[in-house]
């Protein structure tokens, strides 16, 4: 079967990730602002029978020369075909209602000197704006094949899977005549390098510096040129971009009559008016954070419960099958409740999943942006800042990935420092059962659930702390640097189902197998933990307590909570009492902090595997039965500054190894993720520390 | 000394003008590369609630970008 290899390029918003999705089937996500495909995606799709391609979506761009790690992948792709493999075929995917401003990036791409396919999308919304083409004219002045498509609703797919097993030929006249401005440079690059274009050439010489495919040598080679030749990079794209809009302006006379195109444009502004308003746009903004966070909590109840029910009745039933002992203890306290405190958050990052990326295809998104950029700006961050730290309310790993498309490096790592203080995920399980023994459950105005608005409170509190560390770290950093807000403002779209589930499904998938393998993991270690310790302190243990024949059940428990203490869970979490005793902790909790360090959502499964090893009643919920332990003065233990205490810390502290990775990973180095590790963890010290001390 | 031109940071909304050269070089790439070129018409279309950044419509679309970069982009 023959393969081919086809790249997807274009501006954001283009469709390229909508038109990847109807070629490869894959899953992947597609949003509304510039960024949201940061990693090169690839699939494989069938284009006939006899003929496959691997396809690779790369990064939305504007134009050829980088300006941000986006566009940066897509620079060192098209350059790195120097030295590796190149496409077969350029599809270039064109948003028609855009048109002058997306062949731009389409002339330099066919100048490289690559075989070029020209996907014309949303030809519909340019018709409907009264942009009409003449498609053959079009053809003959671009010299490439091309066909009209719709990335939405999947039409013209076909068609251009039938151009891809064609041969697409490369047409050598180029948009720009790079030799005419740089002769001697382009041509002793193109012979030293056997490249085969001039503009490739030219390109080199602009951005050697920046490039991976030249050595250190190479690179001061084409340096000492370019000062020899006089070149100036800035100006030289000034006027190179210049004569591509010219050439641009040619064909578009020929192609097409231009008429005013205000339908479309006149409907989003309207919508903007009140999405965008002094007062309304801040109060619809927080009523949509307020919406997410109820439906959280109040929505996703029911499944929850049905969750809690499934696995009791499941545990239930083990409890018959298997005769009491070490294996029926392995499932049902080991297994079992390690496998629900995974499967009981799904409804809940359904809901927040679901949000999220009905809020990215609309365009709202960009509108939050826009609102609040100037917010951000005093602390270092710009309104580009704001949609990581909103996907960090989901997970801080793709929000740090999502900072990719931030251009300035100190705006970007400021945001990279700050994103995992917003309340992930994962902290939503600790919230619910923390908050649940802090906040009674009322009814405020008979409507809104008590307990939610005490969670946005703590969602809000994160933010703020976002914010207060963002300043530190900005005037800590210090230095001047350009930033920039330039950025297209997508109309309004209705979000496609599809690209919704799609997107929800992923998401929950990767939680549960991902975070889950994690949670499962520490479920079971902690259980071992937990159930075994040193032999000889656990016979003293046992013997320690007096048999009561009478009251077997209470002797019984006595006696577990006994051997938990002389555990090997029971010796850990007393080694660190001290240090965690000042911010109200005892050992217990001591063992839940050490086993968080690797992802918070264990607290919970560790507290199930604590208290039921403790107590015999399987029954009760971990909150019912967290709520029910009591002091060595017999008061009830969880007091609200317990309670508290505890929330601030799980607010505050970096308990996320996958963060940690991407962190390193993102910032090429150890520096960055130690310091968040330390002041994270400062914070969350300090903040539970005073809470208790205060409160107690 | 020569009066400041008027760039599109003195726009009013709705208030419409041509381009006619950039202040900043390294800006000017990246608002060329977006579109807005030397003798296109431009016109301001909204302010952010707090008055910055703003939205303007160039090339047949909308483009937002701050007051301190739109007041490289001078008027005619």
């Amino acid at each position: 079967m023959k393969r081919l290899k086809v790249a997807l390029i274009g501006n954001p918003n283009a469709g390229k990730s909508s038109l990847f999705n109807y070629l490869t089937g894959l899953n992947q996500k597609i949003g509304n602002f510039p960024g949201v495909t940061v990693d090169r995606k690839t699939g494989i799709s069938n284009l006939s029978s006899s003929v496959q391609a691997d396809i690779i979506d790369l990064p939305g761009t504007y134009s050829i020369y980088p300006r941000s790690l986006d566009e940066q992948v897509v620079f060192d792709y098209l350059t790195e075909t120097l030295r590796n493999e190149t496409p077969d075929i350029l599809v270039v995917v064109i948003d028609a209602s855009n048109f002058k401003r997306n062949l731009l990036l389409f002339t330099q791409v066919k100048d490289l000197g690559f075989p070029v396919i020209l996907a014309l999308n949303m030809l519909d919304l340019a018709k409907k704006g009264g942009l009409d083409f003449d498609l053959n004219a079009l053809q003959k002045e671009l010299n490439v094949p091309i066909v009209e498509i719709n990335a939405r609703t999947g039409k013209g797919v076909d068609s251009l899977k039938a151009a891809l097993v064609c041969p697409v030929h490369i047409v050598p006249d180029s948009f720009y005549k790079s030799s005419e401005v740089a002769g001697p440079v382009v041509t002793y690059i193109r012979n030293r390098f056997k490249i085969k274009s001039d503009y490739m050439a030219l390109l080199l010489a602009h951005q050697h510096k920046k490039t991976t495919v030249l050595s250190e040598e190479e690179k001061k080679d084409i340096s000492d040129l370019v000062a020899k030749h006089h070149l100036q990079s800035n100006s030289l794209q000034y006027r190179e971009t210049l004569a591509r809009y010219e050439a641009i302006h040619t064909i578009i006379h020929k192609v097409m009559s231009e008429d005013a195109r205000q339908g479309k444009i006149r409907w989003s502004n309207n919508l903007d008016r009140i999405v965008t308003h002094k007062i309304w746009g801040y109060l619809i903004f927080l009523g949509v954070l307020f919406l997410i966070f109820q439906s959280i909590f109040a929505w996703s109840e029911m499944p929850m419960q049905w969750i809690e029910y499934g696995f009791g009745a499941l545990k239930g039933f083990i409890s018959s099958l298997l005769p009491e002992g070490y294996l029926r203890d392995f499932i049902n306290e080991g297994i079992l409740s390690g496998l629900q405190g995974v499967l009981i958050f799904i409804p809940q990052i359904t809901f927040l999943f679901a949000f999220i990326a009905i809020l990215e295809e609309s365009g709202y998104m960009t509108r939050v942006m826009f609102m609040m950029d100037k917010i951000m700006r005093p602390f270092g961050l710009s309104g580009r800042s704001v949609v990581p730290l909103i996907s960090g309310v989901a997970c801080a790993v793709p929000a740090i990935m999502a900072t990719r498309s931030i251009e300035t490096w100190k705006e970007r790592l400021i945001t990279i420092m700050v994103t995992p203080l917003m309340s992930c995920s994962a902290r939503i399980p600790v919230f619910t059962v923390l908050i649940g023994l802090m906040i009674p459950e009322t009814k405020v105005l008979g409507v809104f659930n008590l307990q939610g608005i005490a969670l946005m409170a703590f969602y809000l509190l994160g933010f703020a702390m976002a914010l207060i560390s963002a300043w530190f770290l900005h005037k800590w950093m210090g230095g001047k640097y350009k930033s920039y807000f330039i950025m297209e403002f997508p109309t309004y779209k209705w979000p496609r189902f599809k690209n919704v589930s799609t997107s929800i499904i992923e998401k929950v998938k990767t939680f549960t197998f991902e975070a889950g393998k994690i949670i499962l993991a520490i479920s079971i270690v902690l259980w071992v933990l937990a159930t075994f310790g040193p032999t000889e302190a656990m016979q003293k243990a046992e013997a320690s307590i007096a048999v009561d024949t009478v009251n077997t059940e209470v002797y019984e428990s006595k006696v577990a909570a006994a051997k938990l203490e002389a555990s090997y869970a029971g010796h850990f979490g007393k080694f660190i009492e001290p240090a965690i005793k000042p911010l109200g902790y005892d050992w217990k909790i001591g063992i839940a902090l050490i086993t968080s360090f690797a992802a918070r959502e264990v607290f919970v499964g560790t507290m199930a595997t604590i208290y039921s090893v403790g107590n015999t009643d399987d029954e009760l919920s971990v909150r019912e039965s967290m709520k029910n332990q009591i002091d060595e003065q017999g008061n009830l233990f969880y007091t609200s500054a317990r309670a508290g205490s505890l929330l601030l810390f799980y607010l505050f502290a970096m308990q996320c190894m996958s963060t940690i990775a991407t962190v390193y990973r993102e910032t090429k180095g150890w520096k960055w993720p130690i310091i968040q590790f330390f002041y994270m963890s400062f914070l969350a010290y300090g903040s539970s520390l005073l809470f208790y001390q205060f409160f107690k | 000394m020569s009066e400041p031109s008027k760039t599109v940071a003195d726009l009013r909304i709705g208030e419409k003008g041509v381009i006619c050269g950039f202040t900043d070089e390294e800006t000017s790439l990246k608002l060329l590369e977006m579109g807005c070129l030397p003798g296109c018409e431009i016109e301001l279309d909204r302010k952010a609630p707090l008055g910055d950044p703003i939205c303007i419509k160039v090339c047949g679309y909308n483009l937002s970008m701050r007051l301190e970069e739109a007041s490289t982009i001078l008027l005619s």
